[in-house]
């Protein structure tokens, strides 16, 4: 026992006078690894898929995808050009006017159930290569990302033969060939938030994922074959910005969906200016996490976790700004070291790791600059100890206490496991701070009163708030942002309406 | 001798007050007949930028009122306009309608603000929902206004083209600066009278004369508006996209042409769910 360390608990309960026993494991222990062993059935080299087919990109030429988590390659994956983008519209241009756009939509549907269905049959295989290639923990892709990508299949097959119920008073249309642009943070997910609505509506599409994260893209493309999905339908192009400019910027899409940086979004909305394009955008986040003195500390500690270390904290709607009430300032920051202290970082493929590999090398430079831009601008930082593995992209749980409105890490979003902690005293002065962004994507309240959280849920401008909970996410439920965090939502009856034309 | 009628200085409504512009600058507004009629503020974009900063001092307290009072001071606008009907088709006529048309174009108008009153409390029901997810969480969606609105509207019809984009955006509790029609801004000034005495709170709706051209840029650059609503052309679409850019605002320009402005097509509870923000809210059930 005597590994185990007994820690003074920060909140002396006055009644007894006797500290609360807490075990801390810290890095005493080395835990045996227990990698997922499943197939992720990659093969050598991936073509674009065009038109119901694999096909060479007309110039010939590939770039290797690595493994974030050991930098070792994975597999080989077609650079579009031009030629490839324009016969990837031309084929879902053709399908929109010849089959998907006057399909009857209850045959849609059972497409998008078949895709569904066909995801669920090889989630784990599917899981393991997004965990290859992203960098995400096994447990992460294998628990949240492909089950919640075939949900949104599954919800949204629902709505294609419903769709007089999205728009009461008015009739829906599709909007024709649609545009789509997807991040590298949730590859499989984000394609499927993008895919399904789309399709549902009757359009169809061509999409590009990001060049860190196009297998699972690819590999999504032998279940629409197997699930029969008419050719052209949907059409995947792969390669970096250049490639997404040329999907935007094509003539023929009625409409650009992307996800990404607010920078790029600027980017896409003057580059569409003078065009007739419609636009969804879901940008950019630094949402606010607002704990109050009367929440439940030990939940609250669990919810800012998962809110800020979650898949990294590679996610735009990440709690990357912990607003803790001045009472309990002192406990929450005590806990939450204590907590991070036991947060195993490593490899992704391991079934225990809590935070997996950055997923690309540019990145971790990138959360590297903002975490130094945070000691030297005078805040505090704590990062807990532990190994890291020799290879690979790795960064340790930061927190950093003592963070002022001005700096840096409280105002740039740097998509990374770093928390930046401020305080407040009063109700106002929390919904000041939590609102004092150009971002709006989502927030969080901890608080143990009612109406509490109602205010809140109304003072905070973000298009998702979290109360007593952080990161959730549904397919019935509508996500995107306010102000400099995009327009338009994903999910629900408000995610259909945005790729729908009112007649 | 017969006596000299006393003429009124058209002064556009911001704030709650009928102001010059900075400027002092003005242009002259004939009438059909070609005749001098009076000399319109010719307002800037510091113009512009006051009545931004004087939406944005009425916008929290108009949104925080209750639909059912939004909706009653809207429809107390109808009844201001429908007292002083008469007066604005006179005025619609001496810039250029047919008599018929002109009172067509008011009473489409007193009507259309009554439909956005309506809507008032109940569009939240039509446009928001409690969402069946698949965890142990109560979560719904709620409606927003964004905050401040430019609209600019179409030269004509001059009144109900301005009230066409401007009621679906404050029934929300959005606030609005608005630029009337350059062709014929007279109909928008008088407007404005009515506004002030329709107990909608000075600021909510702000309404700027001028050039098209001198204001646009502000319109499309202003951080502060949240969104545009313009009837405008090729141009000046691209323009206010490129400006918007900067902001991520969002921009919505109407289609509407000539007639089709009196069509019920041209109202919808989908012109309000343009400038509204989707919120969702989670909570965990449990004990």
């Amino acid at each position: 026992m005597t590994s185990l360390a007994l820690k003074k608990s920060p909140r002396v309960p006055a009644r007894t006078g006797r500290p609360a026993p807490e075990l801390i494991f810290g890095d005493l222990w080395e835990f045996d690894p227990a990698p997922e062993s499943a197939d992720p059935k990659l093969k050598a080299r991936y073509d674009l898929f065009i038109d119901g087919k694999f096909v060479a990109p007309k110039s010939g030429k590939y770039f290797p995808s690595i493994n974030p988590a050991n930098e070792q390659k994975l597999t080989d994956i077609a650079l579009a050009g031009r030629e490839d983008v324009d016969a990837a519209y031309a084929a879902a241009q053709r399908a929109f006017e010849n089959v998907w756009g006057k399909m009857p939509g209850r045959e849609r549907a059972k497409y998008l159930y078949r895709i569904a269905r066909l995801l669920q049959d090889r989630a784990r295989e599917f899981a393991v290569a997004e965990t290859l290639d992203g960098g995400k923990p096994i447990k992460e892709a294998r628990d949240f990302d492909v089950p919640m990508a075939a949900a949104h299949f599954f919800y949204h097959a629902g709505w294609a033969d419903k769709l007089e119920y999205v728009a009461p008073g008015r009739r829906v249309a599709p909007l024709g060939v649609v545009g789509q642009v997807i991040p590298w943070n949730f590859p499989l997910l984000m394609l499927a938030w993008k895919l399904a609505p789309a399709l549902a509506l009757g359009n169809t599409v061509v999409l590009k994922p990001a060049e860190t994260t196009s297998i699972t893209c690819l590999k999504f493309a032998e279940i629409l074959q197997d699930a029969g999905l008419p050719p052209g339908v949907v059409n995947f192009v792969t390669g970096a910005g250049d490639v997404g400019a040329a999907v935007i910027n094509h003539p023929t899409p009625a409409k650009i969906a992307f996800t990404g940086s607010t920078e790029v979004g600027k980017i896409i909305m003057r580059s569409l200016a003078g065009t007739e394009k419609k636009m969804t955008l879901e940008l950019g986040g630094k949402a606010a996490n607002v704990v109050f003195d009367d929440a439940p500390l030990d939940q609250a500690v669990e919810g800012i976790v998962n809110g800020i270390f979650f898949n990294q904290g590679h996610v735009c709607c990440a709690g990357s700004r912990l607003l803790v009430h001045e009472p309990v300032a002192e406990a929450v920051l005590t806990k939450l070291k204590n907590r991070i202290r036991v947060l195993r970082v490593g490899d992704p493929m391991d079934k225990n790791t809590d935070i997996g590999a950055i997923n690309s090398r540019s990145q971790l430079e990138k959360i590297h600059e903002l975490v130094e831009s945070g000691t030297k601008e005078g805040a505090e930082i704590f990062q807990p100890g532990g190994k890291l593995p020799a290879k690979g992209f790795y960064f340790r749980p930061t927190i950093f206490s003592g963070v002022s409105m001005s700096h840096r890490i409280a105002r740039e979003e740097i998509f990374g496991p770093v928390l930046s902690i401020l305080t407040f005293r009063t109700v106002d002065e929390a919904i000041e701070k939590a609102n004092n962004t150009a971002y709006g994507l989502s927030a969080g309240v901890w608080t143990d009163k009612g109406s509490r959280i109602l205010k809140l849920s109304v003072e905070l401008k973000a298009g998702v708030i979290w109360a007593n909970t952080f990161n959730k996410f549904d397919p019935a439920s509508p996500f995107g942002g306010y102000k400099e965090s995009g327009f338009g939502r994903e999910g629900g009856r408000q995610g259909l309406l945005d790729y729908a034309k009112l007649v | 001798m017969t006596r000299l009628p006393i003429t009124k200085t058209p002064k556009p409504y911001v704030g709650g007050a009928f102001i010059r512009s900075e400027s002092g600058r003005t242009y002259p507004l004939q009438d059909r007949t070609g005749n001098f009629f009076a000399n319109i503020p010719q307002c800037t974009r510091k113009d512009l930028r006051n009545a931004v900063e004087a939406a944005a001092k009425a916008g929290p307290g108009w949104a925080r009122r209750t639909a059912y009072n939004r909706g009653q001071i809207l429809y107390r606008l109808g009844e201001m306009l429908e007292a002083r009907r008469q007066e604005m088709i006179n005025v619609l006529a001496q810039f250029g309608s047919k008599s018929a048309a002109a009172a067509k174009e008011v009473d489409v108008t007193i009507d259309r603000i009554v439909y956005y009153a309506g809507w008032a409390d109940k569009y939240e029901q039509v446009l928001g929902n409690v969402n069946p997810v698949a965890s142990p969480h109560f979560n719904f969606t709620v409606t927003e206004p964004m905050g401040i609105i430019g609209v600019i509207a179409p030269d004509s019809p001059a009144l109900l083209g301005l009230m066409s984009l401007v009621a679906p955006a404050i029934v929300s509790g959005n606030t609005v600066v608005a630029m009337a029609s350059e062709a014929s801004p007279y109909p928008a000034v008088l407007f404005g009278e009515m506004l002030a005495t329709s107990d909608l709170p000075g600021g909510v709706v702000n309404i700027l004369t001028g050039y098209r051209s001198e204001l646009v840029p502000t319109f499309s650059t202003h951080t502060h508006l949240r969104g545009v609503s313009a009837a405008v052309g090729p141009e000046d679409r691209k323009a206010l996209r490129l400006g918007a850019a900067e902001s991520v605002k969002r921009v919505q320009f109407s289609d509407t042409k000539g007639d089709a402005w009196l069509e019920d097509s041209a109202q919808s509870v989908y012109a309000i769910r343009d400038f509204i923000e989707f919120k969702t809210i989670w909570h965990p059930i449990g004990a």
